[in-house]
């Protein structure tokens, strides 16, 4: 594990070129489903019931014996057309249909969509906003992490506990989000040009005194997982993603780290006031799924750190743009887009506006779809138990896979 | 890194033959777009991502944009004199013309080895209907897989040489494409044919239905 030194691997030519397309054999490949000296292949249809597939998500996996040599992602089954919503409603009205994208990072959804809808508008944001706004993504980044980490131990077979120990601290962080906006999950916070309500001082009191437990509870969590037997063994060397696939592929976020790749939008667009907080950026060597646990856990304990410097420099202040308009928006014909580095890689909001309340085209890049596009390529060769991990370990939600 | 305006120069000086063209960018954020034609967007791309100082090795959003076509009335004035000495008359004439609708593909290009960004791309489909193609992205950057899926999925834009392209998130036996902007929402998504109602009708048919008694009903 490092940080940031590594930077990115020159590129091999030969995933460079898309020779990944033209079939050039990386696992096993798919022989004759009757064949009488090797027995037959196997289809097993994994979902869209399924426990481990994190919602309604099925894996049809072509096994040879144990292996698997092709597997075949299938989803919608949670679509509704998100998009035609947000270009049949005003600007605003598309704030509380973010949070249904990926609900355990609504704070961040929020985020996206008011940064695109901002630079589609040219709007300012006050000081005091920004700060509450990198406060809040980064206790969502927390929350999902820890959450990610103990799901990714629930289909390890590690039955509960480490997950328990995630939503022990997840509560008292939703708990502070539902007594910001009024809901746990829910939160439509965010406004254009701002936020929507100033906290308190016992508020940021309360934030204060869980940051500064977080640090202790992740050394109670990793003393209990990092050095795991059964977690070593599942998860060092499987599921490995090369950096060069992982570029073409367009992973982003921890995912993208892990295979070592630098690159953080936190760091590289500095949006928001990012570029005063100091932070490091974990890298991955190996791109396995062990990796991509450490990721979690790595930059938990970073935004632990930016949360202390933002409590500590919050300064006083509006949270609305005085000029900003909530009612009647309008922004003028143009297109914008506005991405942010959400807890699962980049969240971005494609908007195209014709001068009228709707937006004439609205599109949300979702991180997970694009990270599930090299799943395939990760589970060749692996068993169908490996699967489960390396589907758990690209952190899914199928809310914003599915749209 | 080089602006658009020199983006497209470069492109242009790469190929001679293409017709690159800027799509303005009127409102703030004030990007403009580099409009590629058919014949050369693969090669473009790939230049996009291979040439040193570009080095876009990263496609973030790939997705789609229906643009029906729409009606322009366009009022043009002449100004007639009066033939008894007046002063003279303007007359307004109206006149109606169609453009034609067209399906567009947005990619937007991000360097993550220079860290530099965005390039949005454009590709443009002749019509809505019958020649709705367009040069499929997918071998240069992996990452337009799941997502030209999409745009094919929604908008019915075919992206040729796509290696697998298929609906996505609609179910495989559904006919039309939801995001267009024409597109109209059967009642009842759920209905199929069902044995029931033919049944119905051949008992119906077997069973006539009693003739009206005479002097209404007792």
């Amino acid at each position: 594990m490092s940080f940031e030194s590594a930077g990115l691997s020159p590129l091999n030519a030969s995933l460079a070129t898309g020779s990944w397309l033209s079939g050039a054999p990386s696992g096993p490949t798919v022989r004759a489903v009757h064949d009488e000296f090797h027995g037959d292949l196997l289809e097993v249809s994994m979902g869209p019931q399924h426990p481990s597939t994190h919602g309604v998500f099925r894996m049809v996996a072509t096994l040879d014996g144990e292996k698997i040599v092709k597997l075949n992602p299938v989803f919608g089954y949670l679509h509704r057309n998100h998009e035609k919503l947000g270009e049949n409603t005003t600007y605003l009205a598309s704030m509380p249909y973010t949070d249904r994208l990926d609900y355990l990072c609504s704070m961040t959804n929020n985020w996206a969509y008011a940064l695109a809808v901002e630079k589609l508008a040219g709007q300012a944001v006050p000081e005091r906003a920004e700060y509450l706004r990198i406060i809040l993504g980064e206790l969502t980044r927390l929350v999902n992490h820890a959450c990610l980490v103990g799901f990714l131990f629930n289909d390890l077979g590690t039955s509960f506990t480490p997950l328990l120990y995630a939503f022990r601290e997840r509560e008292k962080i939703l708990d502070l989000f539902e007594s910001l906006s009024g809901s746990r999950m829910m939160c439509n916070y965010q406004r254009f040009g701002g936020c929507r309500v100033d906290p308190t001082p016992e508020w940021l009191a309360a934030v204060g005194k869980i940051v500064d437990g977080f640090p202790r509870f992740l050394d109670e969590y990793e003393q209990l997982l990092t050095g795991n037997e059964i977690l070593l063994a599942r998860t060092q060397g499987v599921g490995r993603l090369a950096p060069e696939l992982a570029v073409s592929a367009g992973i982003t976020g921890p995912m993208l780290r892990a295979s070592g790749v630098n690159y953080d939008i936190r760091k590289v667009d500095g949006y928001g006031l990012y570029p005063r907080f100091e932070f490091r950026v974990p890298l991955g060597e190996h791109g396995d799924t062990y990796d991509r646990y450490m990721m979690r856990i790595l930059e938990m304990r970073e935004s632990v750190g930016i949360l202390q410097q933002a409590l500590r420099d919050l300064p006083a202040g509006p949270i609305m743009d005085p000029k900003a308009k909530l009612r009647g928006f309008r922004p003028k014909a143009g297109e914008a887009y506005g991405r942010i580095e959400g807890p699962k890689g980049e969240i971005g909001f494609y908007l195209i506006s014709d001068g009228s309340p709707n937006p004439y085209r609205y599109r949300v890049r979702p991180p997970s779809f694009v990270n599930l596009t090299v799943l395939e390529d990760m589970c060749l060769g692996h068993t169908i138990a490996d699967a489960v991990v390396i589907l758990g370990s690209i952190d899914i939600v199928l809310g914003e896979v599915d749209r | 890194m080089d602006t658009p305006e020199q983006l497209r120069d470069r492109l242009l000086a790469r190929f001679p033959g293409a017709q690159i063209v800027l799509v303005p960018n009127p409102g703030p954020a004030a990007q403009p777009s580099l409009l590629l034609d058919a014949a050369h967007a693969v090669e473009a791309a790939r230049f996009l991502r291979d040439a040193s100082g570009l080095r876009f090795d990263y496609c973030s959003n790939v997705t789609g944009i229906d643009w029906p076509e729409k009606e322009i009335v366009e009022t043009t004035k002449t100004t007639v004199p009066d033939p008894a000495g007046g002063p003279p008359k303007v007359v307004e004439q109206k006149t109606k013309r169609v453009q034609s609708g067209y399906l567009e593909a947005v990619y937007h290009l991000y360097s993550m080895e220079l860290k530099h960004g965005p390039v949005i791309l454009r590709l443009r489909t002749a019509n809505r209907t019958d020649r709705n193609a367009v040069p499929s992205l997918t071998p240069i950057w992996r990452s337009c897989e799941f997502q030209e899926r999409e745009a094919y999925d929604l908008f019915g834009i075919v992206f040729e040489g796509h290696p697998d392209l298929r609906r996505i998130l609609m179910w495989d036996e559904f006919k039309d494409h939801p995001m267009r902007k024409d597109y109209v929402a059967p009642d009842d998504f759920e209905w199929e044919p069902t044995p029931h109602g033919e049944v119905l009708e051949r008992a119906k048919a077997h069973y006539p239905a009693p003739p009206p008694q005479e002097g209404g009903a007792v």
